[in-house]
């Protein structure tokens, strides 16, 4: 099948990627796909992402959101790439239910900054920068704040889960995940 | 003497009378899910996860007695829909982080998320602030944040071990996990790491110590096939303790 009959370029999807409240290891994890790489530079190309440090979303097709919501930045951020995304996959235990970090939802914010921020002659001093991101009461999971269209479960999701996925979407398939793939952990 | 059948999913199913159906349906090597049911227990009907379709109406297939040719529907697409529903109020209703729990890929609950291709909580999570975690035992780890009032610890250590250690205490969003001690905690009891109480529970919520990671992730029970491979879940997951 001759896929670009004309000589024109393929039409690609344009893939944004962010981390909020993670561990950057759902992205490392996409880079997982290895030599798949080829094959989705071909399939897509990348809006806004760690990958390209664009800073601000264009349009684009997919986005995929690794990590929960822990402060201010992170509520703009999604609900950026919320207005600018066709389609938004929450990626990773953290996106889907908070995750490791939500582990401090069971103490007052209050509280924890007051420990962290205390120093050794008992004087608290948290940071009031206007450039820092406040921080939110608890973690969010990402549905909680915007629309979220898919869910991608793991922590991270394999290298073979995350192509599994995103090449069924980006082919108009049903993602679905089989039992060796669908992990929370 | 004529073979009594019944029928599940349209299929013709033998059993002996006084049978439940679950008992039945796993005599004939037919999955039905359950979390508070196990074999060595009496029936409880409790989690609702093993709720079936009897002759058009709903029942939980743990409690409810098989009679000749009943109709029983167990696999379909709206049981099964609603399964997925109750294990994701089950998951925000605590605090269930797999990748920080020891039983994860051994966990019955997780099993059956992966069973019913649960991929969100889709409900908004509680995160509740008051589970407390009682390590006070020298061999035995209580973790409430992950306790489903499943009752199968209440009811093995009542039933089976003879010492009645546990108990829910507290109604609705404040019911909790009680230790029958003068302390309210588990060392001040008379429960040892060999009652069978301290190897039933389905969750991460009762811990051995220092037996965590002695089957790495990813090579435990559910890890290598889906809960409804075997009708003896309950037995898998212990023999993998």
């Amino acid at each position: 099948m001759n896929a670009n009959p004309n000589g024109k370029p393929p039409l690609k999807v344009r893939l944004a990627t962010t981390s909020l409240a993670g561990c950057f290891g759902c992205h490392m994890s996409l880079l997982d796909i290895d030599e798949r790489l080829f094959e989705l530079a071909g399939l897509a190309e990348f809006d806004r992402s760690p990958f390209t440090d664009i800073k601000q979303c264009g349009p684009c097709d997919i986005a995929l959101i690794e990590g929960g919501v822990c402060n201010s930045e992170n509520v703009h951020v999604l609900r950026e790439l919320r207005a600018n995304a066709k389609i938004l996959v929450a990626v990773g235990a953290c996106a889907i239910n908070g995750g490791v970090p939500a582990l401090r939802n069971r103490l007052k914010i209050g509280d924890i900054l007051d420990k962290v921020y205390r120093d050794d002659s008992g004087e608290v001093h948290i940071p009031d920068d206007p450039e820092l991101p406040a921080s939110l009461d608890k973690i969010y999971p990402i549905n909680e704040i915007v629309r979220i269209d898919y869910f991608l479960p793991g922590c991270p999701p394999s290298g073979d889960a995350i192509w599994k996925y995103l090449t069924d979407l980006i082919l108009g398939r049903v993602p679905r995940l089989d039992h060796q793939l669908l992990h929370y952990d | 003497m004529t073979e009594l059948l019944f029928n599940i999913d349209d299929l013709p199913v033998p059993f002996k009378p006084g049978q439940t159906i679950l008992e039945a349906a796993k005599a004939a090597g037919v999955f039905v899910p359950h979390l508070c049911h196990h074999p060595r227990l009496k029936p409880h009907g409790g989690c609702k996860l093993c709720t079936v379709v009897v002759n058009g109406r709903t029942q939980s297939a743990c409690t409810y007695k098989v009679a000749a040719g009943q109709e029983v529907d167990i696999d379909t697409p709206e049981l099964n829909a609603m399964r997925r529903s109750l294990v994701q109020l089950l998951f925000i209703e605590g605090n269930h982080f797999c990748p920080t729990c020891e039983k994860t890929g051994a966990c019955e609950l997780q099993a059956l998320g992966y069973e019913y291709e649960m991929l969100s909580p889709h409900f908004a999570e509680f995160y509740p602030a008051d589970r407390e975690v009682d390590a006070s035992h020298p061999d035995v780890l209580i973790d409430r944040n992950r306790c489903i009032m499943c009752e199968r610890c209440v009811r093995a250590s009542r039933d089976i071990d003879g010492k009645n250690v546990f108990g829910i205490a507290g109604r609705g969003g404040k019911a909790t996990l009680a230790i029958n001690s003068p302390t309210g905690k588990l060392a001040d009891s008379d429960f040892a790491v060999t009652d069978s109480a301290a190897h039933i529970c389905p969750v991460g919520a009762i811990l051995v110590k220092r037996n965590g990671f002695a089957t790495p992730i990813g090579e435990r029970a559910y890890d290598a096939h889906p809960i409804s491979d075997s009708v003896n879940v309950c037995e898998i997951a212990e023999e993998a303790k």
